[in-house]
């Protein structure tokens, strides 16, 4: 077990490194002249040389590579000349509407998607099943920013405009300490926009694995034994079929931001997503490197999280 | 009749000696299963008329009269600057910019499913031959390329792929070659999974007792044994090609304008579609419509070839015979 | 005849006469564990040091339970495992860990039968294509001569030629076996291993098939070693039969010989497993049951390796590891590896066991 750990941990240690060599690889090495890029384009050439040896970019590759990793152990990523900041001091703010967001569709969807396919599962060919099998494939057809803009336009827009009780999507997300009526309103639509995707793909999911397990011959048994087809289904089956649903999750994480990305660019939230767009825009090198790695780690983090409950969940990966 | 030749299953009395018979090739039987499944087969219905229509965008320009980034300064924005809702001139409308809604959205309907299929074959392509490699021949390869896919995998795709596409910059290459890195590794990962499990099969074993060399076990033996997966899976990619050009066009770094791409329709419709509800529904509508009848076909072709569904089927087709036997002895004995 | 003199002339006979020869051949299979770098940790001995000889146009019967390597020893002859040390001889050439290249021509005179006929044929290819590989790979035949010579080998077991297009899943196990068969002989090999080829059978199949392959080897001269846990079949087909247990062989004799004065316990175990046909001579006869379980190949006992399960063990034979030769006056050929011999006539004796030699399908 303790190996186990072990061997993932390493394995995320190595992942990180990875993942910080091949963007400074990208963005170092690349065609195009960093240092042009950090300090603008409107900079006088000066300014560049200037930014150019601050940046220690004057200097051999090996070197360069070295101070990067040293900086970045000492958490430090360095300066935004666009928005005259240190990139750390942005991402911690956007970090926190990122995390709501996130965090409220997660609950969305593991709720609403496991529950959909458990019905679905139980219920199979039945209307119900078959209604939710709609639900289910228009849920993953749909583009979430084209599902984003759709529910802006009706909830949002349409409401205000008919003087229905309306939604805001986004906007400056405030604290939900301050005005936590406000923000519910404000992050309902965001929340239903990037979790319908994701409830979509878990129902599915958990109706097939659901299904794969019910079949199995200890379910028989159980069935036999007496129990209530309730606590057959909740107690013997569910937690079978729950791991796939577990692994997906851990596959997911990556998908799940670009999700993040489209969802706060449409109902404009100053998340994570709209930094990393925003510093593109602007050529904000060292913001995106920073993003990039800060992503990275968050996606590392999870997954290892993922992998240790997984081995807890199923005795066969930690003996592997 | 010989024992031996009642096993061989000697049945065809009346034909000649020579006379080949055709097999019953897998392939063939799953062909059959999806034409049964009629939300399939309209789904590809569907698709055929979207590629006809998508082929033959340029002549709907040249019928309308409308190139794809003409901005109709007489009849395609009213006093206000406003764009036109659909119709006689301009039968779904015009944009902002009072370009002719409908040769646009065929226009883009090429680049999605031009992106879609291309970005999917590299994909397939590279994903099969790592996958197999690395698969067959193990050790340190394997655990290397492994490694590699899980982190590709887990990866938060667009994040990665804006800034990617931020350093060099966005085209119609540049698109398809992205979408394709970030799904390689999915069909890699599948590929390798069965490679593992098939390579200790006996066929295996004796293909290589024989003196098979490596690629003919991998391509010969191997391969015919995991193109259903994969097809399953290139069928499911194709819709999520798809999505991932329109949501890089959207955010500005797919499909560079005035070329459009329904994806950068739609951020374009960001501007105008309080007012003018078309710029948002016609390229959304396609682009769910589009996805949503890849999927379909996806799933079809996933249950055709899926075997635990075929079990289904056949149990099914076992009662179905056993009923109809039974009336018929049913009626025989009336 | 004096001993040597004996013994000369039998060597001088067995040289010419040999096709293939194991000498001391060992595999062992690696544990491995580690973090990030997998050393080894323990072995599984699956073959311990066997030296055997299978002579021309012979069917040398290979019988042993589960584990006991005899699977594992056929992949090492035809080449599918690397040998951990020890030597091979085939028709007088070296064939160990041959690489590949250099091995290529001695796979036309060496073919395999498998036991599966499910696993062994592809079931996405067409049996034609499958049985014309052995041509296709080795550049003998091309287009419609192959297609010939395919058909040709199908109505050579009992196959129709015009099935040529089908696919394995329209066949029935014994016709694939046959298909296997058929597969195998495509190169006129001279040495067919068969790796209990009818042990996935119906009895009455099992039959057809046997009957096939002794039809075959009068017809083109083969030489068979034929690998089974059932004795019965064994002894039906073999000419001489090589008892193996953990790895190492216990007893190989002349098949009348080994049935007939079976000299190691552990044959006389076997043998008494079987059932026979007489319902009185089955009560009269003694069954022996043996004690324990079969101990794990990572860790084969020291000395004797059947000592721990043997009804005649005694303080020797924990220490001591006997040496395959023939004892109590046996002739040359029958040779068995035993310190306490059973002669004729004596009984084992029972010893309350749990279990019984295994006698379900193996490996």
């Amino acid at each position: 077990m303790l190996r186990f750990i072990i061997r993932r941990l390493l394995l995320a240690v190595l992942v990180m490194w990875l993942v910080s060599t091949g963007t400074f690889a990208l963005f170092f090495v690349a065609p195009g002249n960093p240092a042009k890029t950090i300090a603008g384009p409107k900079a006088p050439p000066q300014t560049v040389e200037v930014v150019k040896h601050r940046l220690g970019l004057d200097q051999p590759i090996i070197v360069q590579y070295g101070q990067f990793l040293n900086r970045l152990i000492h958490g430090d990523l360095g300066y935004s000349f666009f928005s005259n900041a240190p990139v750390t001091q942005l991402l911690k703010q956007s970090l926190q509407p990122t995390i709501s967001l996130v965090l409220g569709a997660a609950v969305i969807w593991l709720v609403v998607g496991v529950a959909v396919g458990v019905l679905s599962a139980t219920r199979a060919r039945s209307f119900l099943d078959r209604a939710s099998t709609v639900f289910v494939l228009g849920g993953i057809s749909m583009p979430t920013f084209v599902l984003g803009l759709t529910l802006s336009f009706i909830f949002f827009f349409k409401f205000e405009q008919w003087g229905l009780p309306y939604l805001q999507g986004g906007g400056a997300a405030p604290d939900i300490t301050t005005d936590p009526g406000l923000w519910l309103n404000r992050m309902i639509l965001p929340w239903i926009t990037l979790a319908t995707v994701q409830a979509a793909t878990y129902s599915r999911l958990t109706r097939g694995s659901l299904l794969d397990v019910l079949g199995e011959d200890y379910i028989r048994t159980a069935r036999a034994k007496g129990l209530t087809e309730r606590r057959v289904i909740y107690r013997h089956g569910l937690r079978s079929a729950l791991t796939p649903v577990l692994t997906q999750f851990g596959v997911d994480i990556g998908a799940l931001l670009g999700g993040v990305v489209v969802t706060e660019q449409v109902f404009g939230l100053q998340g994570v997503g709209q930094l990393t767009l925003q510093s593109t825009t602007n050529g904000d090198l060292p913001v995106i490197i920073g993003v990039v790695l800060l992503v990275a780690a968050l996606v590392t983090l999870a997954n290892l999280i993922v992998d240790i409950s997984y081995s807890f969940l199923d005795p066969r990966v930690r003996l592997s | 009749m010989s024992l031996t030749e009642m096993e061989s299953g000697a049945v065809d009395a009346g034909l000649e000696p020579k006379q080949e018979i055709a097999g019953r090739s897998p392939w063939l039987l799953a062909l059959r299963r999806l034409r049964k499944d009629k939300a399939a087969m309209i789904s590809f219905a569907v698709i055929i008329v979207l590629v006809v229509v998508a082929l033959l965008a340029p002549l709907f320009a040249h019928w309308t009269g409308y190139a794809f980034d003409y901005q109709d300064r007489k009849f395609g924005l009213d006093r206000n600057g406003l764009p036109y809702g659909p119709n006689s001139r301009h039968l779904l409308g015009t944009d902002s910019l009072g370009r002719d809604m409908l040769v646009r959205t065929l226009y883009g309907a090429r680049v999605s499913l031009l992106v879609g299929v291309v970005a999917t074959a590299i994909a397939t392509a590279a994903g099969v031959i790592i996958g197999l490699f690395s698969g067959y021949y193990g050790g340190v390869i394997d655990t290397v390329l492994a490694r590699f896919v899980d982190v590709v995998l887990s990866f938060p795709y667009l994040i990665f792929a804006i800034a990617l596409v931020s350093v060099v910059g966005p085209s119609l290459t540049v698109t398809i070659l992205v979408i394709a890195f970030f799904n390689w590794a999915a069909m890699a990962r599948i590929v390798r999974g069965q490679t593992l499990s098939l390579k200790e099969k006996e066929y295996v074993e004796a293909a290589r007792s024989l003196g098979g060399s490596d690629f003919r076990i991998m391509f010969q033996e191997i391969l015919p044994n995991v193109l259903a997966p994969v097809i399953v899976l290139a069928s499911l990619m194709i819709p999520i090609a798809i999505v991932f050009e329109a949501t890089l066009s959207f955010v500005g770094l797919g499909i560079v304008p005035p070329t459009p791409s329904w994806g950068n329709m739609l951020s374009d419709a960001l501007r105008t579609y309080q007012v003018a509800w078309w710029t948002l529904i016609v390229p959304a509508g396609f682009l769910f419509v589009t996805t949503l009848v890849f999927n379909l076909l996806g799933d079809g072709i996933r249950d055709a070839l899926d075997p635990r569904t075929e079990r289904i089927f056949a149990m099914k087709r076992k009662k179905d015979r056993k009923a109809a036997e039974e009336q018929e002895e049913a009626t025989a004995r009336a | 005849m004096t001993d040597t003199a004996m013994t000369d002339a039998g060597a001088a006979r067995q040289d010419d006469d040999v096709l293939v020869r194991l000498d001391n051949v060992v595999k062992h299979f690696p544990i491995k564990q580690g973090i990030v770098f997998k050393h080894e940790v323990a072995r599984v001995h699956a073959v311990d040091g066997v030296s055997l000889e299978v002579r021309r146009g012979e069917t040398l019967g290979l019988v042993g339970e589960t584990g006991c390597g005899k699977s594992t020893l056929a992949r090492c002859i035809t080449g599918l495992h690397p040998v951990t040390s020890g030597r091979i001889t085939f028709d007088g050439q070296d064939i160990t860990n041959l690489p590949r290249a250099r091995m290529r021509p001695f796979r036309r005179d060496i073919q395999m039968i498998f036991q599966d006929p499910y696993g062994s044929l592809n079931p996405r290819r067409r049996v034609g294509s499958i049985i014309g590989d052995p041509f296709a790979i080795h550049g003998v035949a091309d287009g419609p001569e192959r297609k010939r010579k395919v058909q040709e080998l199908m109505e050579l077991v009992g196959l129709k030629p015009e099935h040529f297009n089908r696919f394995p899943a329209e066949f029935s196990g014994g016709q694939r076996q046959r298909i296997g068969v058929a597969r195998a002989l495509a190169l006129r090999p001279k040495l067919i291993v068969c790796d209990e080829p009818v042990s996935a059978l119906d009895v009455s199949i099992q039959a057809q098939i046997i009957n096939l392959l002794e039809d075959l080897q009068d017809e083109l001269g083969l030489t068979y070693v034929f690998i089974a846990h059932d004795l019965s079949v064994v002894r039906h087909v073999s000419d001489r039969v090589a008892v193996m247990y953990l790895g190492k062989v216990a007893e190989v004799a002349e098949a009348p010989d080994l049935y007939g004065s079976p000299r190691h316990p552990y044959t006389n175990a076997l043998l008494s497993a079987g059932s026979v046909a007489d319902p009185e001579l089955s009560e009269r006869r003694e069954r022996i049951i043996l004690v324990g379980d079969v101990p794990s190949p990572i860790d084969p006992p020291k000395g004797c390796r059947f000592h721990p399960r043997c009804p005649k063990a005694e303080d020797r034979c924990a220490v001591e590891e006997p040496v395959l030769e023939p004892r109590l006056n046996d002739p040359a050929g029958h040779d068995a590896a035993c310190h306490f011999p059973v002669a004729a006539g004596e009984r084992l004796g029972q010893k309350l066991g749990a279990v019984e030699p295994s006698s379900g399908p193996t490996s």
